[in-house]
Order: C-alpha cells, then structure tokens, then sequence
C-alpha cells in the first residue's frame, strides 16, 4: 500500500497514543460506579493498559517531535485542536451498553491495526505493538462477551446494546480512512459474527462523521480536556 | 431474594508444576465471565499462569462434626511415615 | 472461599446443654489461638458480630474508592492516574474479598449492599470527609491508608480463617498505598508555595478525621471487650490509635509540615507522643451520617447499584438461556 508511507511514525504515534489516552480517561470515569465489583475491576485494568501505551505512544510521539516534550506534556499541554484521536474514543460513557459497543468497536479495530503495526520497519513503534497486543485480545474478547450477554439478555439490555452499536457506528468511518481501509473487511467480519451472536445485525451504512484525526472533535473533548489538565494548568511548570 | 449473581470458587496455578490452590471467589452469571472475573481480581500481580473457576455450591464439604471420625483414625498409624523404620547408619541411598 | 448451606436447620438434638459445652469447646479454641472456618459450630453473636465487622469493612472499601476517583479524572500527571486508578482498584479488589470473607457466614453480597444502601449498615467514617485538592489524594494515601493497616496487619491473626485470609491478601497489596502517598506529599512539600500550602492544609483537614478512624475510646466502645475476647480484634482502639500517632509524627516532621494539635508533645516517661483531646461528638455526628459528604456518597453506591440493575438482569438472563440451550 503506497499510502502507508503517507503517514510519519510521528504523526502514527500521536493519534493512537491520543487514542489511547483518551479512550482510557473514559474508563477512569466508571472508577467506583460499575454494575458490580467484578466489572469494576476489569474496566480499571483496560483503562491501565490503555493508560499505559498512552504513554509509550506519546513520549516516543514527544521524542520524534524535537521540541523536548514528554507524555505528560502532550497530554496536558496541548489544545483541543491539536489532539488526533478518533471521535469514537472521546464518545461520552453513555450507559455500560453504550461503552462496551464502544470498547468492542475499538479494541476489534485496533488488534488489527496494531497487527499491521507489529510488522512496521519504525522498531519503536512495532515494539508498543506487540507488547499491546496480548491486552488487545483481553479487551475485544471481553467487550464482545458483554455485547452478546447484552443482546441475548433481557429486552431492556437488548434495546439498550442495540442503541449503543447505532450510537458508535457513526464513528466507524473515520477509523478505516487512509491506509486503515484495507482493515475494514476484516473488522466488519469480527463485528458482525459478534453481533449475531447478540441477536443483533451489523447497520445499515451511514454517513460517517469524522475530524477527528485532523483535530476537529466533538464538543465532549473539550469537556475531557478541562478536567484532565485542570491542574497541571493551574500550576504550570510543578512537579508532581 | 431475586437476582442473585452466582458465586465461583477460584483456584490459581502460580506456575506450572504447582497444583492450583484456592484464593477466594468471584461473582459472574456465567462460567465464562467468572474466569475473566477471577483474572482481574486474582492475577492483578502475576500471581497466576492457570485459573478454574468452580461453581460454590457444587463443593460438597466435609463436616467438622465428623472431623474426629474422618481424620483422627491417622494419627496412631505411624508405621506409614519412613521415620518409623531403623536402618543402620552405612546403608546408603534408602 | 467455600460457602456452605447455612440454610439447614439446626438439629434439633442441639439441646441448651450441648450448647454450653459447645460454647465451652469454642472458647477454648479461639484462646488457644485455632482458626474458626466457615462449617464449625459458632455461637451465634459471634457470627453477627463477623458479619457486622466483616460488611462494615468492606462498604469502607467500596465507598472509600469514591473520595479518591473523585480526583482520578484530574489526577496532574500519567504517571499518577495510574497509580490512582490500580489503588482505587486495589479497593474494589478489598471489598470483593471482604464481602466473600462474609458470604461464608451465611449472608450474601446482595443483602449486604442493600444494607448499606439502606442505611441500616455503616462504613468507615473517614469517607464523609470531602476531597477538595490533589494534595488530599496523597494525604489518603499516607494517613488514611497508614491508619487502615494498622488496623489490618493486626487482623490478620483475627480468628475467623476467611477473614484472616482476606486480610493478609489485603495487607499485602496495600503496602504500596501508603508509599504512594506519602510520596504524592513528598512532591508537595518540597514543590512551589503553593502546592507547599496544599498539602499543609490537607493534612490540618485529614489529621483529626484519621485519629478518629480507630473509633471511640476503650472506656467507650462497646463491642471492644467481647471482641478482643473472641479475637475478632487483636488490638484495642486506643492502642491502635497511639501507635499510628508514634509512627506519624516523624513522618510529618521529614515533610516539614506540622501536625495541627497544639499539644502534641513527644512523652519521655511513656515514650509515647501525648495528644489534644479528639472531638468525638464530630465523630459520632459522622457515624450518624452528618459527614460532609455522607448523602453524596451513598447516593453514588445507590446509583450505580441500581442504574446497573438491568446489566445484572441480562447476565442472568443470557446465562439461563445458554444453561436451557445446553440442557436441551
């Protein structure tokens, strides 16, 4: 594919670090008000492993920029604009149905995404791949699990998934724009298997919304945003 | 009481070559959600490389009730340990 | 850990009689220091008393992650969101345990939470206190935390085998919390003024509430006697309290910050720091759910439990489906 080259390693490194960071921080906002201890526990361990290849992707994204900037300066220091992550990441929690739709359709994209990038010739990049993957398979397996525990269940949990896969599915485009096309029938195959499993079918195409990977996002990022780097804000250039 | 999430003994194998030894339990409606369950509570340290989940209530227990009747009957067979038997001090490798 | 059919009724040759010995025989047993395990014969206050302490402890578990998640979705660097969200893990992981020690004495998890969402049931008071700056995450981690492993290395020897269990499990994953916090105030305190006088001021508002933690004096506690006695608790409130205030001081001193009791003053004679008197009518006020932010937390246990019910229901419901398709 000639349009892999398309992308610099820089470029690759802050959108699936901004990826990562962001979809983590959604995570965090379930700490303590999960539907029970167990899955409490499970979303805090993805939201760590999320948490950290954020910091992998971002401080090697720091370090091929030149300007001296480490993770946290990426993360805390830079505009709305300036994050590259998709729109399906910054998607608010919603309801657990809503946001394991949304893990299900991340996590799938990404274990092939990082599948391809495992393979890549920039070492670094390749190396936070594999070690990436092993938690990928954890998280695409149990997000699918709960999309059919959800669409098998109840009418209410059924209707409820169901609106979560309609919610998340306008950001799907945007995951398989440029070089990541090629992932799409791949990805669609995982979903839809997952999705009959749950009773449920793959939608009807929509028109995509996207920006994302350019820096225009939805209106929640900059809700995320003032929160997260409200007090590295406050205190420029402290230690913590 | 309606809805009761089912409970799972959990046992761990901390490295292969160890049997796996029980460490707690865990709530999940389904066999397959209580090994995932168990990895995120249990594991969180590498503390394992193998786990089984069993369902609580299908452990039949021994009553302590009977513990004497059970167990005690051991005690005074002593001729089952090696300690029992004198072999002389230059006979090697028994 | 094994849970047992405590809905069988009781034999009915269990004359009084037999209970006096059997009471005898149990006595004897925690004294020499046995373990009790969840089949043996218990006398049944003491089983209420487990079930009391055991529930109690764990609601702290979950309701103390609130306070500090309060402050993962602003925590100033990735390195501490980490750390903050496997802490704040580490506590749901403790009250899982907990709620397992106490489903081995014949309650189940669910009763214990509509207990506590109910109000009938209690949790530590140190959660009704509000995190207001970053500098209180550290002041948790090193004096809320300090204070609970007190309490739980000590529990560990405690009589019932479950509850040991989950203790010495607990203990161990906890020893890095209080590191943590008090390495989160290390960085204040040596940091800009301003962070300087955040940490002070979380620790003139965590102080007191921590001293409180260990609850009401020994000539006041009234379960204290009877569980010492049982070996429920190995240590008396009072002593609890003295040797985390012995252990504190010099750590806030390597902080250059200073403890807010004026009379706090390193005793010679009794080689022990003597103390102000503890407002313990703020204590009791806390412990009848007058906290600051008493009905905030509990409405998110609330919330969260019963927002989340339906989650539950389609579990259970696929489960039955996929048990019926098996079975067919």
């Amino acid at each position: 594919m000639a349009q892999t080259l398309a992308l610099s390693p820089a470029e690759l490194a802050l959108r699936l670090g901004d990826d990562a960071l962001i979809l983590s921080h959604r995570l965090c906002e379930w700490c303590g008000r999960a539907p029970t201890l167990e899955v409490d526990l499970a979303l805090s361990n993805i939201g760590l492993d999320l948490l950290g290849q954020a910091q992998f992707f971002l401080n090697y994204a720091g370090e091929l920029d030149g300007n001296g900037r480490d993770a946290d300066k990426l993360a805390y220091h830079r505009e709305e604009h300036e994050f590259k992550n998709s729109l399906l990441a910054e998607q608010p929690n919603g309801d657990f149905a809503r946001t394991m739709v949304r893990q299900f359709f991340f996590s799938a994209w990404q274990l092939l995404r990082f599948q391809e990038l495992a393979a890549s010739p920039d070492g670094t990049l390749a190396a936070i791949a594999a070690k990436a993957l092993k938690e990928i398979a954890y998280h695409v397996q149990f997000a699918a699990e709960w999309v059919v525990r959800l669409g098998d269940g109840t009418a209410e949990s059924k209707r409820r998934v169901a609106e979560g896969v309609i919610w998340s599915w306008r950001f799907v485009d945007e995951l398989f724009t440029g070089e990541d096309a090629a992932l799409r029938p791949a990805w669609e195959a995982r979903v839809q298997a997952t999705l009959a499993q749950a009773g449920l079918e793959l939608p009807a195409p929509v028109r995509g919304i996207t920006g994302g990977r350019e820096g225009r996002h939805s209106e929640h990022l900059g809700h995320l945003l003032a929160e997260m780097q409200y007090v590295q804000r406050c205190h420029p250039n402290a230690q913590w | 009481m309606k809805n009761i999430t089912p409970i799972w003994e959990v046992f761990v194998r901390a490295k292969n070559g160890l049997s796996h030894r029980h460490v707690g339990s865990v709530h999940a409606a389904d066999a397959r959600g209580a090994v995932e369950a168990a990895r995120d509570v249990y594991t969180r340290r590498m503390e394992g490389v193998s786990l089984w989940v069993v369902p609580s209530n299908a452990i039949t227990a021994s009553d302590p009730g009977e513990a004497a009747a059970l167990f005690a009957p051991a005690e005074d067979k002593i001729y089952r340990h090696p300690t029992f038997y004198v072999v002389p001090d230059n006979v090697k490798h028994i | 850990m094994y849970t047992v059919d405590y809905s069988k009724p009781q034999e009915p040759r269990l004359a009084e009689a037999e209970d006096g010995a059997r009471l005898a025989a149990f006595d004897a047993r925690v004294a020499a220091d046995d373990f009790i395990e969840p089949k043996d014969w218990m006398p049944e206050a003491y089983r209420k008393t487990l079930i009391r302490q055991i529930s109690q402890h764990a609601h702290s578990e979950v309701v103390g992650m609130l306070p500090e998640g309060n402050w993962l979705t602003r925590a100033p660097s990735l390195r501490r969101k980490a750390i903050l969200l496997a802490k704040i893990q580490d506590e749901g992981g403790h009250g899982l345990y907990l709620y397992s020690a106490a489903e081995t004495l014949g309650v189940t998890r669910e009763e214990l939470i509509e207990a506590l969402h109910a109000g009938r049931a209690k949790y530590s008071t140190i959660f009704n206190y509000p995190t207001i700056t970053w500098a209180d995450i550290g002041a948790i981690g090193w004096l809320v935390d300090g204070a609970a492993i007190m309490n739980q290395v000590a529990l560990q020897r405690t009589s019932y085998g479950p509850y040991a269990r989950a203790m010495v499990r607990i203990c161990k994953e906890e020893s890095f919390h209080q590191r943590q916090g008090y390495e989160a105030m290390m960085v204040l305190a040596n940091g800009t003024a301003a962070q300087q006088r955040m940490a002070q001021d979380a620790l003139n508002r965590w102080w007191w509430p921590s001293l409180m933690m260990f609850g009401p004096p020994d000539d006041s506690s009234p379960n204290s006697a009877q569980s010492i006695r049982w070996r429920i608790k190995r240590e008396t409130n009072d002593e609890l309290r003295q040797r985390f205030i012995d252990a504190t001081v010099p750590q806030a001193e390597a902080l250059g910050l200073s403890i807010p009791d004026p009379e706090l003053k390193w005793n010679e004679a009794t080689q022990h720091y003597d103390f102000g008197p503890i407002d313990w009518e703020e204590f009791y006020a806390v412990v009848r759910g007058e906290g600051p932010t008493a009905k905030d937390r509990l409405q998110a246990r609330i919330d969260a439990w019963e927002d989340n019910a339906w989650v539950r229901e389609a579990a259970l419901a696929h489960a039955e489906k996929q048990a019926t398709k098996q079975a067919a």
